[in-house]
C-alpha cells in the first residue's frame, strides 16, 4: 500500500426530508444554507414547500390506524428501539448538536444522552398512560362505565427553535407513545439534528409515515398545516407569539387541539417530563354497558 | 359415491318461510371472533416435517381447483392450463395430479378437451360470477350452458345482496334452483364471498343456509375481492361441515379460494381440516384450494424434499 | 349424532394425516452438570456442602447438580441484598429503568434457549414455553422497566419508597414466568431480593442469574438460593427481610403467614384456586370448548387459575360434552420438546402421586370418569387429560385443587344457581363466564368472588393486569399498577 499524498476528500451528506417511510428531496427543488452558530456552512436542508406539508398529512393520515392499532406493548418495544439505535449513533448526534448549538462536545453530549433517555422513558409510557389517565367509573346505576384515552389522530409538531435535538425529541416522542401520527417542522435554524432523525427512525421499525419530518421556514409550512382539515393537532412549541396566534386562529376552523407554547429555557428540556404533552393529543372515550341483574325476578343472592 | 343432498333436503322444515329460516339460522351458536381467529392461529403453529410434509404437498396437490378466471382467457391458455392439471410435473411423474381445473363456462369445452383421459375434473364458476348480479334465468342459463359443455361441478355464487338484507329464502331458492339445474351428474359448489359477508356469525349462518339449500361443497370466495379465504374462515366452515354432518348424516366439502400462494399455507390448512373436520375430509372429494400460483409452489417443495435442495421458479412451468 | 358419517371414498390419501415428529433441538441450550447458589453476583457452594439432583419430568433424566442453600446461606443472602440495597434504592429510576429494559431485552434474545431450558425441566411442551412463557417474561420486565421512573404516577403518593430486601418463594409450575412476576416489579420500585426457586424447577431462575451479569445488575440486587420448603421457610423468616411474596399452595401459604404474625414484614401471597368455567346456553359454543381445554389442559391442568370446575347449562350440557370430547381426543401427548406436543409431563413423581390419588377419589366417589384414548410414554411422569361427570359439589373432586389435568363437570339451570356453585368453595382466584349476552357477563362477573374473571377467554395473562385471589386464593396483587403497591412503603 502506497503511502496517501494527498488529503483524503470525506463524503458531504445530502440532508432529505423524511416523509412517509422515504427520504425525498423538497418537490419545491429549493434548498437553504444551514450554518453553524459561527455562521460556517454546515450543508443545504430542502426547503419544504406547502405541497410537501401536504404530502406529508397523506403519509401521516395514512400510518395512523396501524399506528393506533398497533398494541401498545409493541409501540413501547419500538420506542425503546429508537433509544437503542441512537445510541449506537451517538457520535454522530452529538456533532450536529455542538454544531447546531454552538456546544461543547459535553454539553452536546449531555443533551443527546437526555434525548436517548427521552426515547426510554416514553417507551415505559405507552402501556402506562391508559393507566393512568382511564379507569372505571362507578355510575349510580346497573352500568359498567369505563373511560379510555384514544389518540387524537395526525398531529403537527413545530419543533422548538433552539433545541435542536434534546427539545425535539421532547415533543415528538410524546406525540407519537401514544399512537398519534406526526409532522415535525424541525427547526428552522438548526434543522440537521432532526433530519437524522428521521435515518434512525427509519431504522428502528417505527412504520414509514409515523413521523414525517419537513425543514424550511416555519413560516411557511407551518400555516397551510394548521389549518389542513385532516389535521387533528397542533403543538405550537416552536413558534413564536405572533405566529403561534395566527396558527391558533387557523387551527380553529376545523377545532384543532392546540398545545399553546410555553416560555422556556434549554435547561427545561432536561428536567423530567410529566404527562402533560401526552394527555394534549389524546381523547378520552366512554364506553357503558348495562350490567342489571342475574335473573328476570332480579337476583335474591 | 357421495351422498347428494338434493333427493331429501336436510333440515327441510326450516325453510318454509324467510321467517323460519331467519329464526333457524339465528338460532345458530354464535362466533367469537377473537377465539375463532386464536384457534386458527394456534392450528397454524403446527409444526409439518419430512414424511408428514409429503404426504401433505402431494395432498394438496391432488385438491388444488387449478383456476383461471380472467377476461383475457384463451383457449390457448385453458388447454396450457389442464395439461398442467393432468401432469403438473412434467420432470417427475410421480407427481399427483390436481382435483380440477376452473374456468368460465364458455371455456368449459376446452378444459375438458385438454384433460380428456385423466382424473381431473372441469369446474366451472357460474350464476353471473363474481358479482353474481343477474336475474335468476341468466345465473340459470349460465349453469346449463356450463353443465352442457361438460362440467362436472358448479361454483355459484349466492346473493349477497339478499343475504344482507336478510332476504335468506331468495338465497335458498337459488340455490336450490341451481342444484337443480347442475343435474345428477355436476357437483355443486356454492360461494359465500365471505369478505363481503363481513362478520363471522353471517359465514356461520351461510355455511348452513347453503348445506341446507344441497350445496355438495361450501366455498369461501371468488378470489375477486380484498379477503378471500383465511385461516378462521375456513376453520369456521370445517366447523360447520363437522356439525351438518353429526345432524343430518350429510357430508359436506369445503374449498377455500384466493390467497393461498405457498406450502406453507396450504399445509396450515390441510391441519385445520384434519383436527377440525377430521380424516373423512383429508380426500379431494371433501376438500379443494382454489388457487393458480399455488401449485407451483408445492411442486418447489416437492422438488426441494425429493433432491434435497432448494428449487427456483425456472424449474416449474409457467401456467 | 343423527347418523353415521357418510363413508369418504377410498384414495391414495386414505391414510391418516400423520405429523412426523418435530423436535426442537435441545443444542441451543447448555447445561452445565452442577450449578451453585448465585449470591452477591457470584456463583457459590452452599455453607454446609449440601447438594440435590433437578430431573427432567418427561425422561427422569437427571440435568444437573444443585447447590442447596441453608440457614447460612440465606443468612448470606439476605446481607448482600441489605448491602445492595443502599446503592440501589438511591439510584434514579430512569438508571434502574435501564438495567430491567437490559434484562427484557436480553431475555427476548435468549428466548428459545431459555424456552428448551424450562421445557427440560419443567416437563410442559415447548409450545408453550416458546409462546406463552418465554414472551409474558419479557414483557414482564419491559413494562416494569416502565414504572421504575414514573413511580410518582402510580397513585401511591408523590415519592413512594421501596421496601427494602424482598425474600421471595416461588413454584415450579411457571418457573421463570413467577420468577418475572416477582423480580421485575420487586427491582422497578428499588427493592432487593433474594428469590428461592422450587426445587424440582431451579435451572431458569439460576440462568436468570446469568442474564443479570450480562445485564450488568449490581452485585447483591438479585440473589438465587435454590432449595426445598426448609430454605424458604428460612427466608420468610429471616428478621432482615422487609417484604415477602409467596406464590404456592394455600397450606403453605397459611404457614407463612404464621410465620410473619408479629413482625413488620409486607406480605403478598398468591395461592390455590378452584376456577369455575361457567358456560351459559347462548355461548359461543366452538370457542367455549377451545377455552374450557385452554383452561384445565394448559401447563397439565398445573395452573393456580385454571378452570378446573366446569359448570354447564344444563339445557347444552349433552351437546357441549360431545364437544368437548371430540376436542380431547384431538390433543397430542408426549414429547414435551415436540412443536406439536399439547400436553407434556406432570412435573414431579409427588406431583402426580397427588392427582393420582385425588383421581381415585373421584371415581371412588362415584363420579363418572372419562379420557380420550391415548398412549402416555413409559419413562416420566404423565397423566392422561381426565374429565369427570356426574360431579356433585360434595365430591371431593369439585372441593380440593387437583393441580393436574383434570375436569370436574358440574351442572346449573339459572345464572343464580351458577353463581351460587362458583362461590361455594374456599377458593377465589379465577372463574370465566361464555355468554354472547354482555349484560349478563357483566351481572355475573359482579356476583363472583374471585380475583380475576375471563369472559369468552380464559387464562389470559398480560403484565398491565392485576392478577390475584379472594378469599384462600391469597391477597395482594401482581401485575399492572397494581403490582407496585406489593413493594412499596405506601
Amino acid at each position: 500500500m502506497s503511502e496517501r499524498t494527498y488529503e483524503r476528500l470525506n463524503v458531504f451528506k445530502t440532508y432529505k426530508l423524511y416523509v412517509g417511510g422515504k427520504f425525498p428531496r423538497s418537490e419545491s427543488g429549493r434548498v437553504y444554507e444551514v450554518s453553524d452558530a459561527k455562521g460556517n456552512w454546515l450543508a443545504n436542508a430542502p426547503l419544504s414547500s406547502r405541497k410537501d406539508a401536504r404530502d406529508a398529512v397523506v403519509a401521516a393520515r395514512k400510518a395512523f390506524g396501524g399506528w393506533a392499532g398497533a398494541t401498545a406493548y409493541n409501540r413501547g418495544q419500538i420506542l425503546y428501539r429508537v433509544a437503542e439505535m441512537l445510541e449506537g449513533r451517538r457520535e454522530q448526534f452529538v456533532r450536529e448538536v455542538a454544531d447546531a448549538e454552538g456546544l461543547s462536545k459535553s454539553k452536546a453530549a449531555a443533551q443527546v444522552d437526555a434525548a436517548i433517555d427521552r426515547w426510554v422513558w416514553y417507551a415505559g409510557w405507552t402501556d402506562k398512560i391508559a393507566q393512568v389517565v382511564g379507569g372505571g367509573n362507578p355510575v349510580a346505576g346497573p352500568y359498567f362505565n369505563l373511560s379510555s384515552p384514544e389518540p387524537t389522530g395526525v398531529v403537527v409538531v413545530l419543533a422548538p427553535q433552539e433545541s435542536s435535538f434534546l427539545g425535539l425529541v421532547s415533543v415528538l416522542a410524546p406525540v407519537i407513545a401514544t399512537g398519534n401520527t406526526a409532522i415535525v417542522i424541525a427547526g428552522e435554524k438548526s434543522p440537521l439534528p432532526a433530519l437524522s432523525l428521521g435515518e434512525v427512525l427509519a431504522t428502528s421499525d417505527v412504520p414509514g409515515g409515523v413521523v414525517n419530518i419537513l425543514s424550511g421556514r416555519t413560516a411557511e409550512i407551518a400555516p397551510p398545516l394548521a389549518a389542513h382539515q385532516d389535521v387533528n393537532a397542533i403543538d405550537l412549541a416552536g413558534a413564536d407569539e405572533v405566529l403561534a396566534k395566527e396558527l391558533e386562529i387557523a387551527a380553529a376552523d376545523n377545532l384543532k387541539r392546540v398545545l399553546r407554547p410555553q416560555s422556556v429555557d434549554n435547561a427545561h428540556w432536561f428536567t423530567t417530563p410529566g404527562t402533560e404533552r401526552m394527555t394534549a393529543f389524546l381523547e378520552t372515550k366512554t364506553v357503558w354497558h348495562p350490567t342489571g341483574s342475574l335473573g328476570a325476578g332480579g337476583s335474591s343472592y | 359415491m357421495p351422498t347428494t343432498a338434493s333427493t331429501a333436503l336436510p333440515l327441510k322444515d326450516v325453510t318454509t318461510s324467510n321467517s323460519t329460516l331467519r329464526r333457524y339460522l339465528h338460532g345458530l351458536p354464535g362466533v367469537d371472533a377473537v377465539g375463532l381467529e386464536a384457534r386458527a392461529a394456534s392450528l397454524g403453529t403446527r409444526s409439518i416435517k419430512t414424511t408428514a410434509k409429503a404426504y401433505a404437498i402431494d395432498l394438496a396437490i391432488s385438491m388444488v381447483d387449478l383456476t383461471t378466471l380472467e377476461g383475457a382467457d384463451t383457449p390457448g391458455k385453458v388447454r396450457s392450463l389442464g395439461a398442467k392439471a393432468v401432469r403438473p410435473d412434467p420432470t417427475d411423474r410421480t407427481a399427483p395430479a390436481t382435483a380440477a381445473v376452473c374456468v368460465y363456462p364458455d371455456m368449459v369445452a376446452v378444459a375438458k378437451e385438454s384433460v380428456a383421459g385423466s382424473t381431473v375434473k372441469v369446474a366451472s364458476v357460474a350464476t353471473a360470477f363474481p358479482a353474481g348480479r343477474a336475474a335468476l334465468p341468466v345465473k340459470l342459463a349460465d349453469v346449463r350452458d356450463a353443465v352442457a359443455a361438460g362440467a362436472d361441478e358448479i361454483d355459484m355464487v349466492i346473493d349477497r345482496g339478499a343475504f344482507l338484507a336478510g332476504n335468506y329464502l331468495k338465497v335458498y331458492e337459488e340455490i336450490v334452483a341451481v342444484k337443480e339445474a347442475c343435474g345428477a351428474s355436476a357437483r355443486l359448489k356454492v360461494i359465500f364471498e365471505t369478505g363481503e359477508l363481513s362478520t363471522y356469525d353471517n359465514i356461520r349462518r351461510a355455511s348452513w343456509l347453503g348445506m341446507i339449500a344441497g350445496a355438495d361443497f361450501i366455498k369461501t370466495s371468488t378470489g375477486k375481492v380484498a379477503v378471500n379465504a383465511t385461516p378462521a374462515n375456513t376453520l369456521l366452515m370445517l366447523e360447520a361441515v363437522r356439525d351438518f354432518r353429526a345432524q343430518t348424516g350429510v357430508q359436506v366439502g369445503v374449498k377455500p379460494a384466493g390467497g393461498i400462494r405457498t406450502t406453507k399455507d396450504a399445509i396450515k390448512f390441510l391441519v385445520l381440516v384434519n383436527e377440525t373436520a377430521g380424516a373423512d375430509w383429508l380426500d379431494n372429494h371433501w376438500f379443494r384450494f382454489g388457487a393458480s400460483s399455488l401449485l407451483n409452489d408445492l411442486l418447489m417443495q416437492r422438488q426441494k424434499l425429493t433432491t434435497g435442495r432448494y428449487s427456483g421458479p425456472d424449474y416449474v412451468t409457467v401456467d | 349424532m343423527a347418523s353415521a358419517p357418510t363413508p369418504a371414498p377410498v384414495s391414495a390419501f386414505a391414510s391418516a394425516f400423520e405429523y412426523a415428529p418435530a423436535p426442537e433441538s435441545r443444542s441451543v441450550v447448555d447445561i452445565a452438570p452442577s450449578y451453585g447458589l448465585f449470591i452477591d453476583g457470584e456463583f457459590v457452594e452452599s455453607a454446609d456442602g449440601r447438594v440435590f439432583k433437578t430431573v427432567s419430568p418427561s425422561t427422569e433424566e437427571v440435568l444437573s447438580e444443585i447447590a442447596q442453600a441453608g440457614e447460612a446461606d440465606v443468612d448470606r443472602a439476605v446481607k448482600a441484598a441489605r448491602k445492595a440495597f443502599e446503592k440501589w434504592s438511591a439510584l434514579p429510576g430512569s438508571e434502574r429503568a435501564k438495567y430491567l429494559f437490559r434484562i427484557a431485552r436480553i431475555i427476548q434474545e435468549r428466548s428459545r434457549e431459555l424456552a428448551v431450558l424450562e421445557t427440560l425441566d419443567n416437563g410442559k411442551p415447548i409450545k408453550e414455553t416458546r409462546d406463552a412463557d418465554l414472551p409474558l417474561v419479557a414483557a414482564h420486565f419491559f413494562y416494569y422497566a416502565g414504572w421504575a421512573d414514573k413511580l410518582d404516577h402510580a397513585g401511591f403518593g408523590t415519592a413512594p419508597r421501596p421496601l427494602g430486601v424482598a425474600g421471595q418463594v416461588i413454584p415450579w409450575n411457571f418457573p421463570l414466568l413467577m420468577l418475572a412476576w416477582k423480580i421485575a416489579p420487586a427491582l422497578a420500585t428499588g427493592n432487593t431480593v433474594v428469590l428461592k426457586p422450587a426445587e424440582t424447577t431451579p435451572l431458569s431462575a439460576l440462568f436468570f442469574a446469568d442474564i443479570c451479569r450480562q445485564a450488568g445488575l449490581p452485585k447483591g440486587v438479585v440473589n438465587i438460593l435454590p432449595g426445598y420448603g426448609d430454605t424458604g421457610a428460612a427466608l420468610i423468616a429471616h428478621p432482615d427481610v422487609n417484604k415477602v411474596a409467596f406464590t404456592g399452595s394455600t397450606a403453605v401459604g397459611k404457614e407463612i403467614a404464621r410465620t410473619i404474625a408479629g413482625t413488620r414484614k409486607k406480605v403478598t401471597l398468591e395461592l390455590g384456586g378452584k376456577g369455575a368455567n361457567i358456560v351459559f346456553d347462548d355461548a359461543p359454543i366452538d370457542q367455549a370448548v377451545e377455552g374450557i381445554v385452554t383452561g384445565i389442559f394448559f401447563n397439565q391442568g398445573q395452573v393456580c387459575c385454571a378452570g378446573s370446575r366446569l359448570l354447564v347449562q344444563e339445557s347444552i350440557q349433552d351437546e357441549l360434552l360431545d364437544s368437548l370430547k371430540r376436542r380431547l381426543s384431538t390433543l397430542r401427548i408426549g414429547d414435551p420438546l415436540d412443536k406439536n406436543t399439547d400436553i407434556g409431563a406432570i412435573n414431579s413423581e409427588e406431583q402426580l402421586a397427588r392427582i393420582t390419588s385425588l383421581v381415585a377419589a373421584g371415581e371412588a366417589e362415584g363420579a363418572e370418569r372419562w379420557s380420550p384414548a391415548c398412549e402416555l410414554p413409559s419413562a416420566g411422569y404423565w397423566f392422561a387429560p381426565t374429565l369427570f361427570t356426574n360431579v356433585t359439589q360434595a365430591h371431593t373432586i369439585a372441593r380440593d385443587e387437583i393441580f393436574g389435568p383434570v375436569l370436574s363437570v358440574l351442572t346449573f339451570r339459572t345464572p343464580d344457581e351458577a353463581v351460587a356453585k362458583a362461590n361455594n368453595t374456599q377458593y377465589g382466584l379465577s372463574a370465566g363466564i361464555w355468554t354472547e349476552k354482555g349484560s349478563r357477563i357483566l351481572a355475573v362477573a359482579n356476583k363472583l368472588r374471585a380475583g380475576v374473571v375471563w369472559s369468552n377467554t380464559f387464562n389470559k395473562f398480560d403484565p398491565t393486569s392485576p392478577f390475584g385471589g379472594y378469599k384462600e386464593s391469597g391477597f395482594g396483587r401482581e401485575g399492572g399498577r397494581h403490582g407496585l403497591e406489593a413493594y412499596l412503603d405506601v
